[in-house]
């Protein structure tokens, strides 16, 4: 922290239940090496105790403060005010997009939770598994006895910044993909009709801007990616094999 | 004050598709691919209005080919000629990562594909200019 400060305003976006949405500027005075999280605990402490927003941890752990930082997805308890703007700028912070709000910054993230159940995303792995295009063969089973979190937060960010999540409510989305791929290669049988479908692998147009805005380094992109690997070559053998079977009848 | 939120995905939301602010190169890869792609289906439709002309008989052809002249027309050709090269260019990037070729490089590939298309769409606007 410094002895400097600087004068924000903080464009916040605001909407209560079956209200009309809109933004509301908050002038405050920051250390500029605080985080955005501490800014808006600040609006809400002393300026307006109505303010909505989720957070938790304040260490990048739990997922919870999720929100749009000048239109850009970031994690606000890890996100320093001088990273994003400057003195006597305006910081526009808005919801997470793609999820229903509940009521000013915080949103639904109920479908991610149950998809992320669906795909039998774990939340705790050996640590061997920790290499994305590792497949299962080549795990270390000594390994197993070392157990680490998935770096997975489900914070929700890359849903956020998805393309494809815009425009399809039944796309799985990047963390659940990712979520997927964790369990490791060969896919898991019952995933894979799931998986490799219109609202699984194939609806990702490969922006890669949940790779760009993780902040917890899954790389949801290159998960996806080597999930259309699996897929393909498991494709491409069973066409192989059912062709082989026709040529030996 | 705006309308009440629509925060959910829909398919009403696609033009948020065409929106940079905020973009990383792999978003901005995502809005050029989409911008192209519509160019290069107009076109078409503009194609097909000038082959129309051959029904016309081939005076009303040559009379309008002769437009293709103009130096905006040929502007025009290398917009088409340039979101050609990008499309494809791009797309070849889409296709290596979708079989794992060079996922955690997908940046630089971008950049070394339009570096690769802006020449070539260079070498044709000398061309097509000069011709």
């Amino acid at each position: 922290m410094s002895d400097i400060k600087w004068n924000i305003t903080l464009k916040i976006y605001r909407q209560k239940e079956n209200e009309p949405s809109h933004y509301q500027d908050f002038f405050i005075e920051v250390d500029p090496d605080e985080y955005v999280l501490d800014a808006i605990e600040r609006v809400w402490a002393f300026q307006d105790r109505t303010l909505v927003f989720r957070h938790a941890c304040h260490h990048s752990t739990c997922g919870a403060c999720g929100m749009r930082v000048d239109g850009v997805e970031k994690l606000t308890c890890i996100t320093s005010i001088r990273s994003v703007t400057k003195d006597g700028a305006t910081l526009k912070v808005e919801p997470l997009r793609n999820f229903p709000v509940v009521s000013d910054l915080a949103v639904n993230m109920g479908s991610l939770y149950a998809r992320m159940e669906t795909v039998k995303a774990r939340s705790i792995l050996p640590i061997t598994e920790a290499e994305i295009e590792t497949p299962k063969s080549e795990w270390n089973n000594t390994d197993d006895q070392y157990i680490r979190l998935s770096d997975c937060i489900e914070c929700g960010l890359c849903i956020s910044a998805c393309p494809s999540a815009a425009t399809s409510p039944t796309y799985l989305g990047p963390a659940v993909l990712a979520g997927a791929q964790a369990n490791g290669n060969p896919i898991d049988p019952s995933l894979v009709k799931l998986l490799d479908s219109e609202d699984g692998l194939w609806r990702c147009h490969s922006a890669f801007e949940c790779t760009a805005v993780c902040p917890s380094n899954v790389d949801p992109g290159r998960r996806i990616m080597n999930l259309r690997t699996q897929v393909i070559s498991d494709n491409f053998h069973k066409l192989f094999h059912k062709t082989q079977g026709k040529t030996d009848e | 004050m705006s309308k009440t939120n629509t925060n959910q995905p829909s398919p009403k939301n696609i033009l948020s598709w065409f929106n940079p602010i905020g973009k990383q190169t792999g978003g901005l890869a995502f809005i050029l691919n989409r911008v192209t792609a519509i160019g290069l289906t107009l076109y078409l439709y503009v194609h097909l209005i000038v082959l129309g002309q051959l029904a016309n008989g081939p005076e009303a052809y040559d009379g309008f080919v002769s437009l293709m002249n103009h130096p905006i027309i040929i502007f025009g050709e290398l917009l088409i000629v340039a979101a050609g090269i990008m499309h494809g260019l791009n797309g070849v990037r889409i296709i290596l990562t979708t079989f794992g070729i060079g996922v955690t490089h997908q940046k630089l590939q971008f950049y070394i594909l339009m570096g690769i298309a802006l020449i070539v769409i260079l070498i044709f606007a000398v061309r097509m200019f000069n011709a």
